[in-house]
């Protein structure tokens, strides 16, 4: 913990701050308020009351105004304090709120819930505390059901990420180990893919999975997303660098092929594969357009559908949208925590070596 | 337990390599014994380990035959025609401890595990490196690395092991370890050896037999001591043996063909038989630097350039007169200075004669 505050504290100068300490803390300072800004407004958001959330000005911690149970209503009613300026006798009391049109209040006082008094809506002030929404979360479970979006992403990001890694891992050890003829074009072929858009096979794709009956399964989903060519690419790049001698010696050692692939060249690829399955996870779990088009049943969603579904054409439930965004991004973001420092690592030992 | 090596012997004909239109390896034919250590030496790019690589079965051959024993196994691939190969980075699996690497290829052919265990104990204790088995290739030192992929080897009992240069990544002093042990490994195990190498000296000190190639073909086989003796041509001559024979140009005397002039102008006396030259035809003359000796009456003139004293050998680095290379070797240790001028001699039976434009030896062959 002391290297750790040694190293955010550290400073050119020696006692004070040399130039570049102040250029190189406000940069990161800007650094961190771009980064993380969003991301703190979006959870701060994620706990506010769909009235706090369509205030103007916004405000940045979550407020509610206080309520209180009367006995003969059977709602909570909000509380307010009378202003000391209002020509009601009720000025400076607190009171709470029965009912309000065209710019005038009833109010009851709290000790008399029987007086209905009548006043000008502007003379009442609004009594609120910092006060955390945790409804909105809740209602996820209660009214959504969140939990079958939740399943239905994580199967297709666990399935298509395992199916990714073996096909590519495969494809890249014959494109990389076995000299045949037309490597170079196939080779050429599968980065040619690259420079073809997602959008402009978007139509042919989905004529295949529906063709194929896929269409409203979470395998139109995962079956189309099997082979990547960035994926083939990087793996290739990387096992080109085991040398060729191991594999002899392992054929040596009477090990098939296919032994070969597994015993020797998958954990000697496991730094590029590591990278790749990060990758893939994200790629998968923040999939969108492809979901929208193949699944078309509520049952089917994925997390990002159901989050596109609280968008509605008239209305947005931004308070359940705010909050599913909050749990979508959490197990995403504990994965990049996690398997970050194989991304450096394997990016750097995937480029030339 | 007994290590039980089977051994057979190991013969090519008219192997043949191409890749595309360049062939590689140009019709080799040789006969390998079993039990014996033969050494593959040549100049980088000579074919030897390609030649390797096909014995082995990882390279597949262009044409001809190769038998192992006494079955053809151009076709049968290279797990399965009974060998073991160390390669020249040892090509050991980095991800495995010692006693996976070496437990690799028995599991591969489902040896029992009680088996298995017995023989890498075995074969770890004889090669001394069964303190090393739970560790990874990276933790070990170049010799140790080098020991494990002999006993990777070892362990699948082959009938013939392959050797690729497995020397050439150590440093000077361990490689002659090394070499002692691998030769006291091929006493003990009786077994056939193919041995790649560029260094003449390892093919001199650990061969039974020699196989000097060049650009694919075959210059000479035998043994050390033939090619040393008799060298059937100028490359063999002059890549066999350190340092380099000497080689003198020259024209025999028309009228005395035991009278050799040299393009210097000087003149030699030849042997009188053992040589088949001819009267004024022009050969070439090799004289190991050992033979050259300083006397008085020396028919060479040797400029001396270079001096090299190691205190129990010295050698001298010099010119004559037409500008031809020659390096004297002396026992013991020289008062010749660079600069001077020394007269050389030497025994006419120490001669080495060969046809300028064939160059092909001229010595009698029984």
């Amino acid at each position: 913990m002391a290297k750790v505050i040694s190293f955010l504290t550290a400073t050119r100068g020696k006692g004070r701050l040399h130039w570049t300490d102040w250029v190189s803390y406000t940069y990161l300072a800007v650094g961190i308020f771009l980064m993380f800004g969003p991301v703190i407004w979006l959870v701060l958001s994620s706990f506010k009351t769909q009235n706090e959330l369509d205030r103007f000005p916004p405000r940045f911690l979550p407020y509610a105004q206080e309520t209180v149970e009367l006995d003969g209503f059977d709602d909570p009613l909000i509380v307010f304090t009378v202003s000391e300026a209002s020509e009601s006798e009720l000025a400076g009391e607190t009171v709470a709120q029965t009912r309000r049109a065209a710019g005038r209040a009833e109010v009851v006082r709290l000790d008399d819930p029987d007086t209905r008094v009548r006043l000008p809506a502007v003379d009442l002030q609004a009594i609120e505390s910092v006060s955390f929404a945790t409804e909105n979360y809740t209602q996820l479970f209660e009214r959504f059901n969140f939990l079958r979006f939740l399943w239905n992403s994580t199967f297709i990001t666990v399935t298509a990420t395992l199916l990714m890694l073996l096909v590519n891992s495969m494809a890249a050890f014959a494109l990389s180990k076995y000299e045949f003829r037309g490597r170079t074009t196939v080779l050429l072929l599968v980065i040619g893919t690259l420079m073809i858009p997602q959008t402009v096979v978007l139509v042919p794709l989905f004529l295949i999975v529906t063709e194929l009956g896929m269409f409203n399964s979470l395998w139109g989903v995962i079956i189309p997303g099997a082979a990547t060519p960035t994926g083939v690419f990087l793996l290739r790049q990387y096992m080109i660098t085991i040398p060729d001698e191991i594999l002899d010696a392992a054929r040596m050692d009477k090990a098939s092929e296919w032994k070969i692939f597994w015993r020797i060249i998958v954990p000697l690829s496991a730094p590029a594969i590591a990278v790749l399955a990060i990758l893939a996870i994200m790629w998968r779990w923040n999939d969108f357009l492809w979901p929208l088009i193949v699944l078309t049943r509520t049952e089917n969603f994925t997390l990002q559908l159901a989050l596109n579904s609280f968008q509605g054409e008239l209305q947005t439930d931004w308070a359940s949208l705010l909050a599913m965004t909050v749990l979508t991004l959490l197990p995403i973001a504990a994965v990049f925590m996690f398997l970050q420092k194989y991304i450096a690592t394997g990016i750097a030992s995937t480029g030339g070596k | 337990m007994d290590l039980n090596l089977p051994s057979v012997g190991v013969q090519l004909k008219n192997a043949r390599k191409s890749y595309g239109d360049v062939e590689v390896i140009k019709g080799i034919n040789l006969d390998i014994k079993h039990g014996e250590f033969c050494v593959f030496v040549g100049p980088s790019g000579c074919g030897k380990s390609t030649l390797l690589r096909m014995i082995s079965g990882l390279e597949p051959i262009s044409g001809g035959d190769i038998v192992i024993g006494d079955e053809v196994v151009n076709d049968i691939p290279a797990a399965d025609r009974g060998l073991a190969m160390v390669f020249q980075s040892y090509a050991l699996y980095p991800h495995m401890t010692v006693e996976q690497n070496l437990s690799f290829g028995l599991e591969n052919i489902n040896t029992p595990r009680a088996e298995i265990k017995e023989k890498i104990n075995a074969v770890s204790a004889m090669l001394q490196i069964d303190q090393l088995l739970g560790r990874r290739p990276k933790d070990l030192s170049g010799g140790q690395r080098q020991r494990v992929a002999i006993g990777r080897a070892v362990v699948r009992e082959p009938r013939v092991f392959l050797f690729d240069e497995p020397l050439s990544n150590l440093d000077a002093e361990l490689r002659v370890d090394m070499r002692g042990e691998i030769s006291a490994l091929h006493k003990r195990l009786g077994n056939t050896m193919i041995y790649v190498t560029h260094d003449q000296v390892e093919a001199m000190t650990m061969a039974d037999k020699i196989a000097v190639l060049r650009l694919g073909e075959l210059e000479q086989f035998g043994a050390p001591l033939e090619l040393f003796n008799n060298p059937h041509n100028l490359f063999v001559a002059g890549f066999i043996g350190s340092p380099k024979m000497n080689f003198l140009k020259g024209k025999v005397d028309t009228s005395d063909r035991t009278l050799l002039t040299l393009e210097t102008g000087e003149q030699v006396r030849l042997p009188d038989s053992g040589f088949g030259q001819q009267a004024g035809q022009s050969v070439t003359l090799g004289i190991r630097p050992n033979e050259l000796q300083p006397a008085a009456d020396g028919a060479l003139h040797l400029e001396v350039r270079a001096v090299e004293q190691l205190g129990s050998d010295s050698y001298l680095y010099g010119a004559l007169s037409d500008g031809t290379r020659l390096t004297v070797h002396n026992p013991g240790q020289t008062v010749v200075r660079e600069g001077e001028q020394v007269p050389l001699n030497f025994a006419a039976e120490a001669v080495h004669l060969f046809d300028t434009e064939t160059t092909l030896t001229l010595r009698d062959q029984t």
